[in-house]
């Protein structure tokens, strides 16, 4: 199967940290795919890296084919990789809906649409958000179940609310992979259910994920493929049922590091 | 009371239009006239700014530097070619332009760094242009540069130029309320949000901030341009005037920056208000005194402005009011919608 | 030539480790902080005037008359944090704080105008005008003095920042001011002190600038314009950066006073500043751009 994302031997260091080594990640198009390790494994530097807010200082990271290594975050974003905040990041002050305008900014005619030019000049000078935007965001927040607030400024949703925004308007860039970071963390039961299902019916249409999380009963249920990371390098990667008994990953979560208790008996 | 404003908003802006180019024929003291046609220039001068700084969010302290560039760049085009006349006004435009190319180099060094060292850098280059000012030959240093003399009637002098400013301002306010229904003004927005968000989701954050930068600075040159046919000289310390920042952002925050109608007020009430206390004390350092003061009041009390706060407390007015009076019947069941969306989404597959 | 170059470089350096002192200020106000003091160059001002006042009126001698205007800055700087920088909230906080200082800057000079005037005024001192032969070279006794008076105080801050417990809490909350205040450091007093430490610098500062300038109520925008840059170039909030930059430019346009002309001295100064931040928007020992925000 053709690998949709692709790092090739990412190092990253801060200072005399290594948080990323020799980090070979590939994710197959059409996939739900994984990623866990314990705190401080390198897995937000990783998606940093890959999104475009840290470059890297060796190795390579593609999409498809094309390199987009250091690529900055907008670029990355135009060529089809979306991605979540661990903190929800939602423009507070716009509303909800014109939070999703923004993302969609650059997608109003075709998915590979230029926005160039005179074209782009001129979408760019019209109302706030045509009418198929507009039609297509409300779609997505209804899919996602906040479009009753479409007009209400997004500072005022509640944290559960806020990371439902984050994904519709990653979503509305109909990106060809979805970086998403803790959707889990911090959320409700109830809402992680929600928000799973979402991740189940956005991959049927064909959308690619990978997903960092703590909550083991979320990725173990959700992802096709699960890789492990420890100090900046995979460790191992497999299905679920293997990753879960691999004793390499309890050696990661429970070796030198704080033991993290999530890991399920 | 929502719907209500829909009908009464066009009716009133146009009354207030209709009002406004009556005036200095019916009001013809040259005073008053000055007076209105100072803080026209303001009006403009503070929407302008308000198109970079209040939907960016990044506070440029160095806008005087666009309004010296227009003025200068139309002081000796009029001198050189010896204009005089209505024409004078046919050159504002260039003014703007001269101003519109500055801010390029201006604004990709700017632009560039985080916005503490974008408001002090902005302060900086300021600085530099004044110098400038003083030493380059072309500008004519301490001497500056005299406007042509203008052959009209004493009596309706300032008309021309009263109308010129109501022109600009009108514009200049549809231009800046434009930008903000357009897609290029939610960006904007967004990056006063959250630059780096807005960088994820694609929007190439200095693009926008360097075309809203240009917008903001031709339009402040245009202004430039005016008040030095009005004033009649371009010296270096009037036109590259420390205070002419601070009066603006003054006037926005006052208003309420990051809003359209905000910086107009802001103008509306300081501008008169500056100029009266200029006429009544002849000390014009008390002036600057009560300035500073009222800046300082306005941040402590009044920190989001004047129509934000305005629009508050109608809200809380009209809750108070809405929580007076009795129910209005069954709510309707909004609840069941997000599922029937989902559950026909999933019908459909 | 080559003896002014070398004149103008001393000179430069000397004149460099005063600016050093205020522009430590400066930058310690925004690392703790996170304001940028545009009121530091008024304060300057307003330090010699002070200093003018004691010693014209008083007949005190100027660096005794330190240890009235030192202390007096310093509450002064404390009041104007607690009054107009503190009550601010909101996201804008840093933007108005600046503008405040902006206030306050212009407040300061409209009343040094009613007061003095605007005509210039020099202090006077015996070793202002008298110099010391060191290598050849005739040095103003007063660049000497107030050389070695910046340093001292310079010294005295690093002093206080690496070795009380005052100065860690300082450190701590330049870092982070959430994990500060979560290990029990009282920020808003760290916060208010270090205004009033770095306020109080300008008082030395303006003693020794006004002995060497003639100085009138306007002389504030010249100096906070150089401040600035400076601690621009030298990174916001770092002290060494402060250091550096500050000898670096003053040197550099004391040699291009020299050289070239002393009205493009000034141009050079600013053109270095967005020279450097063209290529190194942090400035030189700016910490990496935490992203625009």
């Amino acid at each position: 199967m053709t690998a949709l994302l692709r790092t090739e031997a990412v190092s990253k260091a801060f200072g005399g940290v290594h948080a990323l080594a020799d980090c070979t990640v590939e994710v197959d198009a059409g996939s739900i795919a994984g990623l866990i390790g314990p705190n401080g494994s390198g897995k937000t530097t990783l998606f940093n890296v890959i999104s475009g807010y840290e470059r890297v200082d060796g190795g390579r990271v593609y999409l498809r084919d094309a390199d987009i290594t250091n690529a900055p975050p907008d670029r990355v974003f135009r060529s089809g990789i979306g991605r979540t905040f661990q903190l929800t990041r939602v423009f507070p002050r716009l509303t909800v809906m014109e939070n999703m305008i923004v993302a969609a900014g650059h997608h109003d005619r075709l998915p590979n649409g230029s926005g160039r030019g005179l074209s782009g000049l001129r979408s760019r000078l019209a109302r706030a958000g045509g009418p198929a935007t507009r039609r297509r965001a409300i779609e997505l927040l209804e899919f996602t179940g906040i479009a009753r607030h479409a007009d209400v400024p997004a500072g005022t949703l509640s944290y559960g609310q806020r990371k439902l925004l984050e994904l519709s308007y990653v979503l509305i860039a109909s990106p060809a992979i979805v970086l998403l970071d803790e959707p889990a963390g911090g959320v409700n039961p109830t809402l992680i259910g929600v928000i799973a299902d979402r991740i189940r019916d956005l991959n049927q249409e064909g959308t690619t994920f990978l997903i960092v999380e703590h909550n083991m009963e979320f990725v173990m249920g959700l992802c096709d493929r699960v890789t492990v990371i420890d100090n900046g390098t995979p460790v191992v990667t497999g299905p679920p049922e293997v990753i879960r008994t691999d004793h390499r990953v309890l050696d990661a979560y429970l070796g030198t590091d704080d033991g993290d208790s999530d890991l399920p008996a | 009371m929502r719907t209500l404003a829909r009908y009464w908003r066009a009716p009133a802006l146009a009354a207030l239009l209709v009002v406004a180019v009556v005036f200095p024929l019916v009001d013809t003291s040259a005073v008053d006239t000055t007076f209105a046609i100072n803080t026209l220039i303001y009006v403009a001068a503070v929407t302008g700014w308000s198109m970079f700084s209040g939907n960016t969010g990044y506070v440029s302290l160095g806008h005087a530097v666009f309004f010296g560039t227009g003025a200068y760049a139309v002081g000796l085009l009029a001198w050189h070619q010896h204009l005089a006349g209505d024409v004078i006004f046919a050159t504002l435009p260039l003014g703007g332009l001269a101003a519109a190319a500055v801010a390029v180099p201006f604004g990709l060094v700017a632009l560039r760094v985080r916005r503490h060292t974008f408001v002090v850098v902005t302060i900086a280059i300021f600085f530099i242009f004044q110098l400038l000012a003083f030493n380059l030959a072309f500008t004519q240093g301490n001497q500056g540069v005299s406007a042509p003399f203008l052959q009209w009637n004493p009596a309706t002098y300032n008309n021309p130029f009263y109308y010129a400013g109501l022109i600009i301002a009108v514009l200049t306010i549809a231009w800046s309320w434009q930008i903000r229904r357009s897609k290029f003004g939610l960006q904007l927005r967004a990056i006063r949000d959250d630059e780096d968000r807005a960088r994820g989701l694609g929007v190439r954050a200095m693009r926008s901030k360097l075309a809203a930068f240009v917008i903001s600075a031709f339009v402040t040159g245009v202004v430039g341009g005016l008040w030095f046919y009005f004033i009649g000289q371009a010296l270096p310390e009037t036109v590259f005037d420390p205070t002419f920042d601070l009066t603006v952002a003054l006037m926005a925050f006052l208003g309420g920056f990051g809003t359209l109608a905000g910086p107009v007020l802001g103008a509306l009430i300081l501008e008169p208000l500056q100029q009266q206390l200029t006429l009544q004390f002849t000390n014009g350092y008390l002036s600057q005194i009560l300035l500073g003061a009222l800046f300082l009041l306005v941040i402590l009390f009044l920190p989001r402005g004047l129509v934000p706060s305005a629009e508050e407390w109608l809200t809380a007015g009209r809750a108070w009011l809405d929580r007076r009076r009795p129910p209005r019947g069954p709510v309707p069941a909004e609840a069941a919608a997000p599922e029937t969306a989902l559950a026909a989404r999933k019908a459909g597959e | 030539m080559g003896r002014q170059l070398y004149e103008a470089i001393v000179s430069g350096i000397l004149g460099g480790g005063v600016y050093a002192l205020m522009a430590v200020g400066l930058t310690l106000i925004f690392g703790v902080l996170d304001i940028i003091n545009i009121a530091q160059g008024i304060m300057v001002v307003l330090g010699a005037y002070l200093s003018y006042v004691l010693s014209v009126h008083l007949h005190i001698d100027l660096f005794v008359g330190l240890l009235v205007t030192v202390p007096a800055m310093f509450v002064l700087g404390v009041v104007i944090q607690l009054a107009f920088m503190r009550p601010l909230r909101g996201s804008e906080r840093t933007s108005m704080s600046l503008l405040a200082s902006y206030a306050v800057a212009i407040i300061i000079e409209g009343v040094l105008y009613s007061v003095f005037g605007a005509s210039d005024v020099q202090l006077r001192a015996w070793y202002v005008t008298s110099s010391v032969k060191i290598f050849g070279f005739y040095l103003a006794d007063i660049y000497l003095l107030g050389f070695g008076l910046a340093v001292l105080l310079v010294a005295a801050i690093y002093f206080i920042l690496y070795r009380t417990t005052f100065g860690r809490s300082v450190r701590a909350t330049m870092q982070d001011r959430t994990a500060a205040r979560l290990v029990g450091i009282d920020v808003n007093r760290v916060a208010a002190l270090t205004f009033g430490i770095g306020v109080a610098v300008t008082a030395v500062g303006g003693m020794v600038y006004g002995t060497v300038n003639a100085f009138n109520p306007n002389s504030g925008y010249d100096l906070i314009s150089r401040l600035l840059a400076i601690i621009i170039l030298g990174g916001l909030g770092s002290i060494a950066g402060a250091l550096a930059a500050s000898v670096f430019m003053i040197t550099l346009e004391s040699v291009v006073d020299v050289v070239w002309s002393p009205s493009w001295a000034i141009v050079v100064f600013y053109g270095a500043l967005v020279l450097v931040l063209s290529v190194r928007p942090a400035g030189i020992f700016g910490k990496k751009e935490a992203r625009a925000q």
